[in-house]
């Protein structure tokens, strides 16, 4: 009996000093902090990076945009994460932004909406319950009703600083997934709703704003203006370790370019 | 050595019997433990978890507060018009699945022919087997639609249809309980009231459901506990906007308000939402206890 607990015990110590050891063999670890709308597009490239690249570790922090650019300027971080553009002070203080991605945000509408095109001021009304009615905007005579996503979202936040309607929607519904609101969107005649570009959207109609249709091109080249910069935040002066500069140029490169469509944002590598 | 002792002491080596049957006893009490710890870990946890942003948003405010807003730039977590969506639309299932659920059992314990009587249990057995989903799926996709053309209401993603959902759900539990309630009454109360001169009908108003009463009321407990707990159904069909609820009106429960954010949150948004769950399942524990002492009360009768 006393043999076995020996044995147990011993294998069950060689066991932790083997893991222990894997873990600690010395790994390069690149931190990222930032946008909560990021999450998916960091996420993919990290995954794809550490894969191609045994022992180094990147981890994200999902704090926020506003947070990441603090904690990337302080230097608690190699890589700011944000999902605007920074600002002149911002930059003044110290950051360098790289977009690596952009994000547009289709505006969606049931498939029998007469309604092909909407101004960013339309859109602010329709959310924001100054525009109750869709004959105020060209439509048929039905009552509008917007259907977003929960606060927290990534879409929603881009959504709404985009257009301008941060805490003003008057939501009908708040759903959780971008397939809940395409489903919602195609099952109400009145129904308006906003999905990330890269979504299925099949079953709705997708407007075009002040004329132009969403897609890859027209992101790209700014004409469509639902749109945001996904943007990486590093310090002027001081240069990135090396593990971050590697997964850095990793993420402007053209490799990352489908790993970046792959989560739903449009890449800028050319 | 005391190992050594201790196993002369018990007298293992002449009794390996013995031997394995305190090792099963170990091994069950180890097992039940295992639901034991659960509850206390999981209350332990809420509570620690929970009660911070309760202080650091104030109690009242908490509770009392009429607006959500955890996102917005001065946010804002009053969580009352979730406590009253929930309490709402737990009072419509009730109301709309109690007497359907309530009527169904006494046909079927009483009147329903026994072939009647098996369809129907075999179905009652199918829809306590749905998962919450399905509800949920086909309340979007049918349910929804329906409120919004029979009502004529912009959206059909309301209480109201949270209400119906909650009622069909609670139907099963209903049903099965206040059934075994009705049976469990002596056939000798309703032979003494036949042969009084007493109808059928009237025996069974009169003498078996007022019998019953206890069982009766468990059934109803039961269904509460079932629908102020469910999330995945509603969060599909009720909208999760944080209205103060209304009947033609998109709300959120205690429930989705949880389920809802919590993916994408963090900070006191995040500490909020457990709070959120701590009040909820404060919510159950009293359901609970209000069951336990119409259990124990119904027991004390017989």
């Amino acid at each position: 009996m006393k043999k076995i607990l020996m044995i147990m015990l011993v294998a069950a110590l060689a066991m932790t000093a083997v893991f222990a050891n894997g873990a600690s063999e010395d790994s390069a670890t690149v931190s990222t902090d930032g946008s909560t709308s990021m999450e998916q597009v960091i996420l993919s490239l990290a995954e794809q990076y550490m894969a191609d690249n045994p022992g180094v570790n990147v981890t994200y922090n999902p704090t926020g945009s506003g947070t990441g650019i603090t904690s990337a300027l302080e230097g608690r971080c190699d890589i700011g994460l944000a999902s605007r553009a920074l600002k002149d002070e911002e930059v003044a203080s110290g950051l360098t932004q790289t977009i690596v991605a952009l994000d547009g945000i289709a505006i969606i509408v049931n498939a029998d909406n007469p309604v092909n095109d909407l101004t960013i001021d339309q859109i602010y009304g329709l959310y924001t319950g100054e525009i109750t009615n869709w004959s105020e905007v060209g439509g048929a005579d039905a009552p509008v009703v917007p259907i977003g996503r929960e606060a927290g979202s990534g879409t929603r936040d881009g959504f709404e600083s985009i257009t301008g309607t941060e805490d003003l929607c008057k939501y009908s519904q708040e759903l959780t997934s971008t397939g809940a609101v395409i489903t919602a969107v195609s099952q109400n005649p009145g129904a308006i709703g906003y999905a990330s570009l890269a979504s299925n959207l099949d079953s709705v109609k997708t407007v075009t704003v002040e004329g132009v249709a969403p897609s890859e091109e027209t992101v790209k080249s700014g004409e469509y203006k639902i749109q945001r910069p996904f943007v990486f935040a590093t310090l002027t002066e001081t240069p990135l370790s090396d593990a971050a500069q590697a997964f850095f140029n990793y993420c402007t490169s053209v490799d990352a370019a489908s790993v970046i469509a792959g989560a739903g944002a449009v890449p800028v590598a050319e | 050595m005391k190992f050594g002792e201790f196993i002369a002491q018990k007298g293992y080596k002449d009794n390996p019997r013995r031997l394995m049957e305190d090792l099963i006893h170990i091994v069950f009490l180890i097992l039940g433990l295992v639901a034991v710890g659960s509850v206390l870990v999981i209350t332990i946890y809420l509570v620690v978890s929970g009660l911070p942003a309760i202080f650091k948003i104030g109690p009242i405010e908490f509770l009392f507060g009429t607006r959500w807003a955890s996102t917005a730039s001065e946010p804002e977590f009053g969580i009352l018009p979730f406590i009253l969506t929930s309490i709402y639309g737990t009072a419509g299932a009730i109301i709309i699945g109690v007497p359907i659920g309530f009527f169904a059992a006494v046909f079927l314990a009483k009147m329903a022919p026994k072939k009647v009587r098996e369809t129907m249990e075999l179905c009652i057995g199918v829809l306590a087997g749905i998962p919450s989903v399905v509800y949920g799926l086909v309340g979007m996709t049918i349910l929804v639609p329906g409120i919004r053309i029979i009502f004529g209401v912009p959206d059909g993603a309301t209480l109201f249809a949270a209400i119906i959902v909650l009622a069909v759900m609670i139907l099963p539990s209903v049903i099965n309980v206040s059934l075994s309630a009705l049976e469990a009454v002596p056939r000798e109360y309703e032979e003494a009231s036949l042969a009084l001169g007493a109808t059928s009908v009237e025996t069974y108003f009169r003498v078996t459901v007022p019998a019953a009463k206890s069982g009766i009321f468990t059934a109803i407990v039961l269904g509460i506990g079932r629908a102020i707990g469910e999330a995945m159904a509603i969060m599909m069909v009720a909208g999760n906007v944080a209205n103060m609820p209304s009947l033609f009106k998109s709300v959120r429960f205690l429930t989705t308000a949880v389920a809802s954010e919590m993916s994408y949150s963090s900070g006191l948004q995040r500490q909020a939402l457990f709070s959120i769950a701590l009040v909820l399942f404060l919510f159950i524990m009293i359901i609970n206890a209000i069951l336990n002492v119409l259990k124990t009360s119904g027991r004390d009768k017989k």
